[in-house]
């Protein structure tokens, strides 16, 4: 497919693409570490994935096979015009199949298929700093950062318990990267975090509006902040999914009707629809 | 089935788009707005999104302004866009507003001095009664009458004080400034850096700031040492030339308040300034970001931090209207993953609550 | 006796023109309680903020004693060492309790705090301790999950107290601890100090204007005046037998007061 020779490849001119890439190299180089980098204005807007999209613009070559999904799903209209995006600018082919994609571009899920070492994963991230809500000072969170100072995100993890017998975080659930670094998985369930330990994958996150990017080398130690005796516990809802049948994956829940009635359906739509198609092989085998 | 209607997303963005482009032209009986009258007639809306799209052309500003049917948070996201995918040539030399040919120039200092006051194109002064006869398309207005010039150079007032000693000189720097479009913000925040923010930053959200330092929070006294609005040379140095071009002219204006004086029993009290400078004609701007700058210097000056005004976490991380917007209004994009963890959570706090003894201690 | 844990010798600091800290030299053992003493503008809380690596004097060193023995010379630590010393093995009790609390977090968080901090990842026993603590400083534990803005001033400050001494700090700062209280309130926590302090062998170094609660508390005293220790000593032989004409005037001043 050609693209739009209007833009340079992937939109992004190459002086951006390689600052881009070598605030990648240092984020690979410090696991977790918020790299800030020289964000670019996008002709999207701030929090809707601009990070992501440099991010990806910087990693993507013209053989790359690119899916981007949004919720779990490629037919989300963000998904959809972000995809739409890199089809127009960079002209790469693009997959609704996990397996098929060597970049992946999400917001807010991991693909519930296991990731390979072929595979890049790049994150949207609305907020970098795991510990905003609890110091919205950048100079301060910098020096915890810094120091490991990281105290203060237990307690409020205490609090949690204290006060309703829970950890009351369900997305964005902090994590320790490699030991050292306290780090928000963005805003995925806290139901995709074990998947983020020793990922074979390599996990690139962006933050357009926020100007930082960080990442998680393949095979890197990701731990979901516990307590020994209250551990993490990834949650999901407690049923199946309507049109697979899975009871693993993680699930959305569709209101069918105004009186009470609800269906729950997989929430990664490629997941989902490969399942359906081996279930209808082996009923016409 | 329900679920059905996430999907087809493709197809709804195009035909959302589509009526976008109809709702957009409205009333097909109405003649068609021409870029060219957006830029002439109004010319304060270009202004402004030619200051916050931090990007200098009336054409360009006006055409996005009719695209964005009007809504300037979003034309001067337009033009923002653009803009950063536009060749860097290098960096202008620094303009000399002192040598600017001006349109208008008042102080509230001093009652006449070198230059003169000169009132401009202005709504000061004029009753704010609808304009009846504008609805109706008739003449235009007869032209404004025409008075001799003065030749006099007009001196900054702030270079009146500034030599008397009565005001602190701000020293020039070889330093080379950051530049925010190229480098993250980082704290504490060099002045050129706050200037450069500021002069991108939201109208509105200047506006509040500078008024609440007005009323008490931030402790300013602020007097308008002057406002000036006119046409500045730019000047450039082209590598391959290796001397100094006039390249252009552009409009900007220019506020300079002169604030509260400072001084310890070592060293002698002078008035202190805060500046305000923006493309275009954007007085209103130009004063609040006077105002802000100077909350802001709070720290320097060795006062106390108290005030939003001047906060300068606070003041720089939220003053761009188009980092707002974006974050503010993606919280319409689906959250319906993270909501779905949210109730499962609550499900289940819920359900250890109504069964306490179950509970974990 | 043992090495001592702090010591400083030569200490100066100057604020332009006023000199805060002249020639100031003190030591602290293990297990030892000193009170500096002095009016306000004396230099004793300025000398506490240099012995604890808050401020940088201009000329002298601190040096802290390791468990191990191994000195550190406090003002070259960095950063990153000071935080980390700031909660293990030093303890800081500020004269306001929202200056050393977590208003926002309940009473068994702020007490928690320091032990997560130094890795403590169980909450049931991060839990009992806490409640422990509380009962130690006199604080019912049944308001474990109280914020502290519902707790009076001197609960606020047996609070902190809780707080600073949970990990059993080897030395800690205080400054002023009775400082904003009533002076019913103030024996009472004066006496708890001193029974934990005695309990637990913890040195502290204590600054104060109050003669009758370094009298209470401290094993030794050094008086201040404009920057300069003007007479230390064991506390029963200053109080009693006040060499320097300062020292006298402060100790009759309580007298006659």
């Amino acid at each position: 497919m050609s693209r739009d020779e209007a833009y340079n490849f992937a939109y992004l001119d190459e002086n951006t693409k390689r600052m881009i890439r070598r605030a990648l190299l240092k984020a690979v180089a410090i696991p977790g570490h918020q790299v800030p980098f020289g964000a670019r204005e996008m002709p999207l807007p701030y929090g809707w994935g601009t990070g992501g999209i440099q991010v990806t613009a910087a990693v993507l070559g013209p053989r790359d096979v690119l899916k981007v999904i949004d919720q779990g799903a490629d037919d989300t209209t963000n998904a959809v015009s972000i995809r739409r995006f890199f089809h127009r600018v960079a002209g790469v082919e693009t997959t609704t199949r996990t397996s098929e994609a060597t970049v992946i571009q999400t917001r807010h899920r991991i693909p519930e298929a296991r990731l390979t070492e072929a595979q890049i994963i790049v994150y949207q991230v609305p907020m970098p700093e795991p510990l905003f809500r609890l110091e919205p000072r950048l100079a301060e969170t910098k020096r915890m950062h810094a120091l490991a100072d990281y105290g203060l995100m237990h307690v409020k993890l205490y609090e949690d318990i204290a006060k309703h017998g829970h950890i009351a975080t369900s997305y964005s659930y902090p994590v320790m990267v490699d030991g050292r670094y306290l780090m928000s998985p963005s805003p995925i369930p806290a139901f995709d975090n074990p998947k983020m330990h020793r990922m074979p994958a390599l996990q690139l996150f962006g933050a357009g509006r926020e100007k930082r990017i960080y990442a998680v080398p393949p095979y890197t130690d990701v731990r979901s902040l516990d307590f020994e005796d209250h551990p993490f516990r990834p949650h999901r809802a407690k049923a199946h999914c309507a049109l697979c049948a899975s009871c693993t994956s993680y699930l959305d829940e569709v209101v069918t009707d105004d009186r009470g009635g609800r269906m729950f359906v997989c929430s990664d739509t490629d997941y989902c629809e490969t399942r359906q198609a081996e279930q209808q092989k082996v009923a016409a085998a | 089935m329900a679920y059905v209607a996430v999907k087809g997303g493709e197809r709804a963005i195009g035909n959302a788009h589509a009526w976008l482009a109809e709702t957009r032209r409205g009333d097909t009986d109405v003649p068609e707005l021409d870029v060219a009258q957006v830029a002439q007639q109004l010319g304060l809306a270009v202004d402004r999104v030619m200051a916050e799209g931090s990007c200098y052309d009336r054409d360009l500003a006006a055409l996005a302004i009719k695209q964005a049917r009007g809504d300037l948070i979003e034309a001067a996201f337009l033009l923002r866009a653009y803009r950063t995918t536009l060749p860097r040539f290098g960096y202008a030399a620094p303009l000399d507003t002192g040598a600017m040919r001006i349109r208008r120039r008042v102080s509230a200092t001093y009652k006449d001095l070198p230059g003169g006051q000169v009132l401009g194109p202005t709504f000061d002064y004029t009753h704010r009664l609808l304009d009846f006869t504008l609805a109706a398309a008739g003449e235009p207005p007869a032209p404004a009458p025409e008075v001799e010039a003065e030749d006099a150079e007009a001196p900054r007032v702030t270079e009146l004080l500034a030599r008397e000693n009565l005001m602190r000189r701000d020293e020039a720097s070889e330093v080379e400034p950051a530049d925010l479009t190229r480098q993250p913000l980082s704290f504490p925040a060099a002045r050129p850096t706050r200037l450069q923010n500021l002069a991108r930053g939201d109208e509105g959200f200047l506006l509040g700031l500078g008024y609440s330092t007005q009323r008490g929070y931030g402790n300013s006294h602020p007097f308008v040492g002057e406002i000036r609005h006119g046409s500045v040379t730019v000047c450039f140095t082209p590598p391959e030339l290796g001397f100094e071009i006039e390249i252009g002219e552009i409009d900007v204006t220019e506020c300079q308040m002169v604030n509260q004086f400072h001084g310890s029993r070592s060293e002698p009290p002078q008035f202190t300034r805060g500046y305000g400078l923006v493309l275009g004609q954007g007085e209103r701007k130009a004063m609040s970001m006077a105002l802000v700058d100077r909350a802001l210097q709070a720290g320097e000056l060795g006062e106390d931090r108290t005030a939003p005004a001047q906060d300068e976490e606070f003041v720089l991380m939220h003053s761009d209207n188009v980092e707002a917007t974006g974050f503010v209004e993606h919280l319409k994009l689906p959250h319906y993953v993270d909501f779905q963890s949210e109730l499962e959570v609550v499900r289940l706090m819920r359900a250890t609550a109504a069964e306490p003894e179950k509970a974990e201690p | 006796m043992s090495a001592p844990l702090l010591e400083a010798e030569g200490l100066r600091l100057r604020f332009g023109a006023v000199v805060a800290l002249d020639s100031v030299a003190i030591d602290v053992h293990p297990g030892e309680v000193v009170a500096i003493v002095g009016e306000s503008g004396s230099g004793k809380s300025t000398l506490l903020r240099v012995l604890a690596g808050q401020m940088r004097p201009d000329a002298g060193q601190v040096t802290y004693r390791a468990p191990d023995g191994t000195p550190h010379p406090v003002h070259d630590m960095g950063e990153a060492a000071l935080r980390r010393l700031m909660r293990t093995d030093w303890g800081f009790v500020h004269q306001h309790a929202r200056d050393g609390l977590r208003m926002g977090v309940s009473a068994g968080g702020n007490v928690g705090e320091r032990l997560m901090a130094v890795g403590a990842r169980h909450y049931g026993n991060i839990r009992g301790e806490a409640a422990e603590w509380l009962r130690r400083v006199e604080i019912d534990p049944a308001r474990i999950d109280h914020l502290p803005r519902t707790f009076s001033g001197g609960m606020q400050q047996r609070l902190q107290i809780a707080r600073t001494l949970v990990t059993r700090p080897r030395l800690v700062f205080m400054d002023e601890p009775t400082g904003g209280l009533d002076v019913s309130v103030q024996a009472r926590l004066l006496d708890l100090i001193r029974a934990l302090v005695a309990d637990l062998g913890i040195a502290v170094l204590l600054v104060t204007h109050d003669i009758a609660a370094a009298r209470l508390l401290a094993h030794r005293i050094m008086v201040m005046r404009h920057g300069q220790v003007v007479e230390h000593g064991l506390t029963d032989r200053v109080l009693d037998d006040p060499q320097h004409p300062y020292t006298q005037l402060l100790v009759s001043s309580v007298l006659a007061a």
